[in-house]
């Protein structure tokens, strides 16, 4: 109690900016350990060899034909089409399930082949959206460590089907 | 008719909460009583507006009215009863009047309290919540409306409100139905509890700002709204623990919190709430902390708002958005103005809320509290950090980037150490001041005691330094709350000669906060055991087994007896598969793991089949099978150490949460 009341005052200060520096450091390394790389399958192509071996997340549509998956070893493969990776510009041209149907129709498209190991996802279908988190192989094969997918055609804007009028 | 009708009266509901916020305005400014008295009024009305409007709806989901375009998008054929009517929630335009009911009816709530002694509140805290009502209301009327129906033009089919020239009402046969992945009891409360505790807060966030308005820099409001504020609290974290138990039943990935923005956006709340939760007992008690209270508080309302915003708007791809429209700026607009003009009144305050007491000692209670308040501001800020990360390297770099998982159990783990590390020391504090040396004293028992499970712990093979560390604070938080416990029973049995255990109830019946407080450590580390074992712990194995085979894993045998298809209710096609446990060749029964596949969203779904002990989970996916062959099914089987005592942590939590909030009749004190 001896001390004056403005050291007491810079004591705390300093105890207070202690534990912000050390909240930005959890926050700097974890990030920097830890960051993944948003890319269209467009973008992945042209950055090749630049990006192999970085946490990428790739965002594509599926491509139901190519869907190969073998129960015993549990290994799935299958090539996902290009999309933009920008949600206006999905929006601008029609919608995400609009987006998914084109990508996949389009023999133009650019392609990314991916390998995954684990169950077979309920939501894997042609045309749905899979949001892939993984490395590129030196080969160009994606290797996936997480798969989100997400099929946007059966909740949102959706006009009914059959319809009776009265 | 029952969908214009319960449009009908939402519009004369939205017209009333302007009125009631413009007598509310005139009442407080001119300090005219009938004004206010007028606003409480016009209050207390919207509350049986809004349920006859929500019934309006209730009644067309339960009847099947697939004209109503949000019937159509969340109800089907095939749903029972039950799930209808929860339906209410189960889409945006619904969760929205849920919300505006909720609100109302914790409003009606606060307004039939007795005013006498705080009467100057009562008009601005009625203004608050019309405002926040009549922005939901607005919504709900303008943009989100679940009365919308269908209706053929020549042009095509389009939904609005009213026929459009021309047009002949739409009735579907079916409605899509619900996702799936929703119709499980855990998501049928899941939401509700999260809203019961995002709105709930909405209150003491009202009482703050008619304490700023009105200058009274007293704690009053906080003495006023103190259980409103548990019980905010307690919702919203059953809410969350829900929302985790229905993603380790349902989305068979062998976890129970994936880091999702959305669940990083209840969270938020959550983080500042408990912060708040903390610090008020220092304003209590010592006067300090008035500002950073206020800010607390009003942080706390805007998470909320931006928590509902982000489950219900989409922007964040996860797999909670399975909405997506226009009511984002909607959205953000209101949190940036209430933000804005809520920070606006607490610098314009500032000097009315210096502290009455200096903070003296680093180790008094109050620097350990205020300590307590930091760390929850540092996981605070990471959750948001990792939530607008991408956001900002986009502007940056044009490059967007995301942080997953790893970023927040690496960044956030430390400071939840230091917590738990907190909640074993500060206990032990006294007010004003405790010194090093008397802190010390009084801890080095326990932790003593700690050391000694650690070093038992890692005899036992346990050499993970996460799991020691962890393992190591949960025992001194034990240790120290225990004798907590029982210091001051065996005190309290010396001064009134009552027995230990009648000495225990009295104690805890006169100062509920204190040990409720105790009991929700307790239940915080049992849920921290069950966390640190599913984490470190975890693990995994896969293969493809004829019948009658077997998988082995952490002792476990699991053998596949059969496999079996077959029609059910609720228009699903169930794949079950019978599976039997064994340890050490001692059979333990049967688990079921199953795949339900939806037909009308052509969605399956998988259940894992759980053998649950205190020790462990045995969790068990069925992945794929071949239908007539002998060749067999292929399972994924995961092995989660001491999970179950996250769930047992949050029984013993609502308790204490409980013992904390009761009405404490002795302490009402008079005048």
């Amino acid at each position: 109690m001896q001390s004056s009341p403005n050291f007491g005052r810079v004591k705390f200060i300093l105890g207070g900016l202690l534990i912000l520096a050390a909240v930005v450091y959890l926050i700097a390394s974890s990030t920097r350990a830890n960051a993944e790389y948003f890319m269209t399958v467009d973008e992945l192509h042209a950055k090749g060899n630049s990006v192999i071996g970085r946490n990428l997340r790739v965002s594509g549509a599926i491509v139901g034909d190519t869907i190969q998956y073998d129960p015993q070893t549990l290994n799935l493969t299958f090539e996902v089409a290009s999309i933009p990776g920008d949600n206006k510009e999905i929006e601008a041209a029609g919608g995400l399930a609009a987006v998914l149907h084109q990508a996949v129709i389009d023999p133009q498209r650019a392609r990314l082949k991916v390998i995954y190991n684990g169950p077979k996802p309920d939501l894997l279908r042609d045309e749905a959206q899979a949001i892939m988190t993984g490395q590129l192989g030196e080969n160009g094969i994606f290797y996936v460590d997480e798969l989100l997918l997400k099929c946007p055609t059966k909740y949102e804007e959706a006009v009914p089907a059959q319809v009776n009028g009265n | 008719m029952f969908a214009q009708f319960g449009y009908g009266v939402l519009v004369v509901t939205f017209i009333l909460s302007l009125f009631g916020l413009g007598a509310a305005l005139r009442g407080a400014l001119t300090k005219s009583y009938p004004w206010a008295e007028s606003a409480r009024r016009a209050m207390l009305l919207t509350f049986p507006l809004i349920t006859l409007s929500s019934l309006a709806l209730i009644y067309l989901l339960v009847k099947s009215h697939y004209e109503v375009q949000y019937v159509y998008s969340v109800t089907s054929n095939s749903m029972p009863l039950y799930l209808r009517i929860t339906a209410l929630w189960g889409g945006q335009a619904g969760s929205l009047l849920f919300w505006a009911w909720l609100l109302s009816a914790f409003t009606s709530a606060i307004t039939l309290r007795k005013w006498e002694r705080d009467g100057e509140f009562l008009p601005w805290v009625i203004l608050v919540s019309s405002v926040t009502l009549a922005f939901f209301l607005a919504l709900i009327i303008f943009f989100e409306n679940p009365f919308v129906s269908w209706w053929q033009t020549a042009s095509g089919e389009v939904a609005a409100m009213f026929r459009p020239a021309g047009a002949v009402s739409l009735t579907p046969r079916d409605g899509q139905g619900l996702n799936p992945l929703l119709r499980h009891p855990g998501m049928i409360i899941h939401p509700p509890l999260l809203y019961l505790g995002f709105v709930a807060f909405v209150i003491p966030f009202a009482f703050a700002i008619a304490a700023l308005i009105t200058g009274r820099s007293d704690d009053r409001w906080i003495r006023i709204t103190r259980r409103w504020t548990m019980w905010a609290w307690l919702f919203l974290s059953l809410g969350l623990v829900l929302g985790a138990r229905w993603a380790y039943d349902v989305l068979g990935w062998g976890g129970y919190w994936g880091w999702d923005p959305v669940e990083i956006a209840s969270l938020m709340p959550w983080l500042t709430g408990t912060a708040f939760l903390h610090s008020v007992i220092i304003q209590e008690k010592r006067g300090m902390l008035k500002q950073w209270n206020m800010l607390l508080i009003i942080l706390t309302f805007d998470l909320v708002l931006f928590g509902t915003f982000l489950t219900r708007s989409g922007v964040l791809s996860s797999v909670h958005s399975f909405a997506q429209s226009a009511i984002g700026p909607m959205f953000f607009a209101f949190i940036g103005l209430t933000f804005v003009s809520s920070v606006s009144l607490l610098i314009y305050r500032w000097n009315d809320l210096k502290a009455e007491v200096e903070l003296k000692s680093m180790f008094s209670r109050e620097a350990l509290f205020t300590l307590n308040n930091l760390l929850f501001m540092g996981v605070l800020i990471v959750c948001f950090w990792g939530v607008i990360f991408p956001l900002i390297s986009e502007l940056v770099t044009n490059q967007k980037v995301t942080v997953g998982p790893p970023f927040y159990e690496r960044a956030t783990a430390p400071l939840f150490g230091a917590l738990m590390l907190l909640m074993g020391v500060a206990p032990l504090s006294a007010w004003g001041g405790s010194t090093i040396k008397t802190l010390g004293r009084a801890v080095w028992k326990p932790a003593l005691a700690a050391g000694l499970v650690m070093a038992v712990i890692f005899a036992a093979g346990v050499h993970n330094v996460v799991a020691l560390i962890g393992f190591g604070l949960v025992a001194l938080v034990i240790f120290v709350t225990l004798y907590e416990f029982w210091r001051a029973a065996l005190s309290r049995r010396k001064t009134s000669g009552e027995n230990f255990f009648l000495a225990l109830w009295k104690l805890a019946g006169r100062n509920r906060r204190r040990y409720g407080g105790y009991i929700i450590h307790i239940s915080m580390v049992l849920m921290a055991i069950g966390i640190l074992g599913i984490e470190v712990f975890q693990t995994e194995t896969q293969g493809t087994l004829p019948q009658g085979s077997s998988l082995e894993l952490a002792g476990y045998r699991v053998k596949f007896d059969s496999v079996a298809q077959f029609d059910t209710t609720g228009g699903r096609n169930v794949t079950r598969a019978v599976v039997s446990v064994f340890k050490d060749d001692r059979y333990l029964g049967d688990i079921y793991p199953r795949r339900d596949y939806y037909y009308e969203s052509s969605q399956p779904m998988t259940i894992p089949g759980l053998y649950s002990t205190l020790a462990d989970d045995l969790y068990v996916i069925l992945v794929d099978w071949q239908p007539i062959s002998a060749s067999g099914a292929t399972f994924k089987v995961y092995h989660n150490p001491l999970v179950n005592w996250l769930w047992i942590g949050t029984v013993i939590f609502i308790f204490g949460t409980l013992v904390a909030a009761w009405p404490e009749k002795e302490l009402q004190v008079a005048g």
